[in-house]
């Protein structure tokens, strides 16, 4: 039992007898198979003969390595100015979105839904949008309302473009009220196709109608679009290069400040971001550089063709070359040379890689994530001399697997590796019980495969280096950064230290590995 | 000039498939380029253009790669009589699943893959029945078809239909640019039918944009899978197709319909004889009471 001058935790509570008894009890009650079948099933999912099976399935998703569209609409509208997400649709998703933010950057995240129920299922949402878009521009005072769609209105074939001016004309907002808008089915693409399709929708409802007297490179300035960027240290560095360069910069979604309000007594529910005239004037710009590149092919097409702007082609700035790729591109854009401070910055990185190299050579790493994270990891991997193993991407198409496939087969530390578009964690627990790499580097979920394959025994144990959307079990690594000079050396840092403490658990035993066990690594 | 998106709607079985690709193959025999989406699970709006039995759906060839994305537009687009490009969104069988989805799904794929090429001059929906729900009204939706134009004859049930799709039309006509551009006719040799879809079209503040005659050629040509402009174009009936064709090249009545109250509709039919009079002493009498009534 609980004691109330010593409150414990579940872990070690549960441990206590009397609650391992009810345990004990809970399994006969549901009579649940016996340990030794439930074990002997566990080691047949190690197998080579499961992993063929597992490689079959067709039909079934387990443990997807990502999340749906609408959440990444919300993300980027969280990035303007006193702007409000809207989700049209059920009220549960939207209840997902914002714990499942919470969770990783620990900030409350507003965001509403229009609560569809089963008449609006019948009858469609028509309602509901006439209804929640007055409420909330009266209960939340928005300057712009960001509506995106869940499966339920998709399924139903709602018109957002129709139910919104439909809304204004009805006097529900005031026909001048920024709704852009944005079909996001959750069936459809992932959380970074939502990003997308939000962006351009907000681009497309403040330039499309005045593109006239638009002059590309008239305000001197570069867009910059980070896609679904998790990190706020990303978000900064990026800030940061650009200001020691004195380029001017507009990122078009820029949820830095709302997403790190600080404790000091004043609730923001707006923060920061990109304001209505920052997009508007986007046109003028001298480029628009995409971050993720793989995630945006809307805003890409939308830059293109109808700000008649180049969208050079650029990499994930991940790492030391494509980061020197990105400035580069930067410098020749507009004419502003790389500071000094910069190149020193980069002769730091240079130096930490050549201090680590020695214990990063040949280690091999197992990598999930989004397309441009694991094209870029992979990139930097090989610059420090380490092998990507598996390499998985739940999200990734036909052409990016093509793409990264090339890069990796280039180079020779990319000899071993295997690239898996569109397979989930269960194949990639499949695979690194059949081939073991060193380490797992991906977002929170990743701890289940090194739980699993350190049942098999200690040898087989893979361990998590957490980098990635989302990270809920560790706290604060959001505030990180992984782009940039500054993000490889903290990447490079964390790789390291995970071998070190690695060599360090196993070689802690007295008298018998502690031979290895050095004080100077 | 940008490319006139045109929506074909009208009651099932009314023949909106042999409409349209008649009319759109009289089009590409003037040399207009277009392209036909088909959205009807049943896949037959494209059979004579491409004397097949059925066009490989979009949505089949989707479920089969496992993923829409990984569909090539050149899988699912076919090119047939007069190079009319073909399309088939399909859908699910009777009975299970959305076929309003796969209307929104194909129609997407479409746009991002390109088919909608500028050089396009027209391009046809030919919608399934009614506008049961959202997805089959996604050809209507904004930046798609601005006109539309319902299959009608002078049958009662085909008329309520033509109605029912007006109200329709207005949810979007009221948001957007879509408008109503005419009611075509397609025989059914009932009395006075002429005048009466003129009537009709009058009231809903639109025009019988074209009178289509019956003419068993057009069901020579079918079971040939061909249209009759194909099959035989010095028929009268070809004619009739290419003059319904030049109508609406040169149509300009785009209209925000004014759909019929139900009664308005039946005082219509009445007019007209389709209607009697309504008989209110004999609503809810069973035969049995009726011959007892007689007898006394």
């Amino acid at each position: 039992m609980q004691d109330v001058e010593t409150i414990k935790p579940g872990y070690p509570l549960f441990n206590t007898d009397e609650y391992q008894q009810a345990f004990i009890r809970k399994r006969v009650f549901e009579e649940a198979p016996a340990k030794e079948k439930l074990e002997e099933v566990f080691q047949w999912t190690t197998t080579e003969a499961y992993k063929e099976l597992n490689f079959q399935r067709e039909a079934l998703t387990i443990n997807p390595a990502k999340a749906c569209q609408p959440l990444g609409a919300v993300l980027c509208a969280l990035g303007f100015y006193k702007t409000l997400p809207y989700v049209h649709g059920s009220q549960g998703c939207v209840a997902y979105f914002r714990t499942y933010f919470n969770r990783h950057f620990r900030e409350p995240v507003a965001a509403v839904s229009d609560s569809m129920t089963e008449d609006a299922a019948v009858f469609g949402g028509q309602k509901n949008m006439f209804e929640g878009l007055e409420n909330s521009r009266v209960m939340y005072q928005p300057e712009m309302i960001a509506v995106s769609t869940t499966c339920m209105a998709e399924v139903i074939g709602d018109d957002l473009n129709a139910f919104i001016t439909n809304a204004k004309k009805d006097g529900r907002v005031p026909m001048d009220f920024p709704t852009p808008f944005a079909h996001t089915p959750s069936f459809v693409g992932s959380h970074i196709t939502g990003w997308d399709n939000m962006l351009e929708g907000i681009l497309n409802y403040f330039t499309l109608k005045t593109m006239e007297g638009k002059v590309v490179g008239s305000n001197g300035k570069l867009n910059i679009v980070t896609g679904f960027e998790s990190y706020l240290g990303n978000l900064r560095v990026i800030k940061r290069m650009l200001n020691e360069m004195g380029v001017a910069y507009t990122f078009l979604s820029d949820p830095e400040e709302i997403l790190d309000t600080p404790a000091d007594g004043e609730f923001r529910m707006y923060a920061g971001g990109t304001t209505q005239d920052e997009i508007k004037d986007a046109p003028n710009a001298i480029d628009t550089l995409l971050l993720q590149p793989w995630q945006l092919p809307k805003t890409k097409k939308y830059v293109q063709e109808t700000w008649n702007q180049p969208a050079s082609p650029i990499n994930i700035p991940m790492g030391l070359s494509w980061t020197d790729d990105f400035l580069m591109k930067v410098s020749e854009l507009t004419g502003k040379p790389i500071p000094e401070s910069l190149t020193q910055e980069r002769g730091r990185l240079l130096d930490m890689m050549t201090d680590s190299h020695t214990w990063l050579h040949g280690k091999r790493f197992s990598v999930f994530g989004d397309p441009d994270f694991v094209t870029g990891m992979c990139q930097f991997l090989m610059e420090l001399g380490a092998e990507p193993l598996h390499v998985l991407c739940h999200n990734g198409n036909k052409r990016w697997a093509k793409d990264i496939t090339k890069m990796l087969k280039a180079s020779p530390y990319g000899q071993e590796a295997e690239v898996h578009a569109g397979k989930d964690l269960w194949h990639l627990r499949s695979l690194v019980f059949s081939n073991k790499p060193d380490f797992l580097i991906g977002n929170s979920y990743g701890k289940f495969i090194q739980r699993d394959t350190l049942h098999k025994g200690k040898e087989y144990e893979v361990p998590l280096i957490r980098i990635g959307f989302p990270l809920f079990d560790r706290h604060h690594l959001h505030r990180d950064t992984t782009l940039g000079y500054e993000g490889a050396m903290y990447m490079l840092k964390l790789l390291v230290n995970s071998v070190m403490e690695k060599l360090d658990q196993d070689t802690m035993t007295l008298g018998e590995t502690d031979y290895a066990f050095d004080l100077v690594r | 000039m940008a490319i006139r998106q045109c929506a074909i709607y009208g009651k099932g079985g009314i023949g909106k498939s042999t409409t349209t690709q008649n009319l759109v193959a009289g089009l590409a025999a003037e040399g207009k380029k277009i392209m036909i989406v088909g959205c009807d699970p049943k896949a037959d709006s494209t059979r004579l253009i491409l004397h097949a039995k059925a066009q490989n759906t979009i949505m089949e060839m989707a479920a089969e790669a496992g993923t829409v994305e990984d569909l090539e537009l050149d899988e699912v687009l076919k090119v047939g009589y007069g190079g009319i490009r073909c399309v088939e969104s399909g859908g699910p069988e009777p009975g299970v699943g959305c076929a309003g989805r796969g209307v929104i799904t194909a129609i997407n794929f479409l746009e991002e893959e390109g088919a909608y090429e500028e050089d396009l001059d027209f391009v046809f929906y030919d919608v399934l029945g009614d506008v049961v729900c959202g997805g089959f009204a996604m050809p209507i939706r904004e930046g798609k078809a601005q006109e539309i134009y319902i299959v009608v004859s002078g049958e009662m049930m085909a008329m309520y239909a033509a109605n029912n799709i007006a109200k329709g039309i207005c949810k979007y006509a009221s948001s957007g640019k879509v408008r109503l551009a005419g009611l075509i006719c397609n025989s059914r040799k009932t009395d006075k039918e002429s005048e009466l879809i003129e009537a009709l079209a009058a009231k809903m503040g639109t025009q019988m944009i074209h009178f289509v005659p019956r003419d068993n050629v057009v069901q020579r040509a079918e079971i040939r899978r061909m249209t009759v402009i194909e099959y035989d174009p010095a028929a009268k009936q070809a004619e009739e197709y290419r003059t319904l064709a030049r109508k609406i090249v040169d149509n300009k009545k785009f209209v925000i319909p004014k759909p019929l109250t139900m009664d308005e509709l039946e005082e219509l039919l009445m007019e007209f004889g389709i209607m009697d009079e309504e008989d209110e002493s004999i609503i809810g009498k069973t035969a049995a009471a009726e011959a007892v009534l007689a007898v006394a």
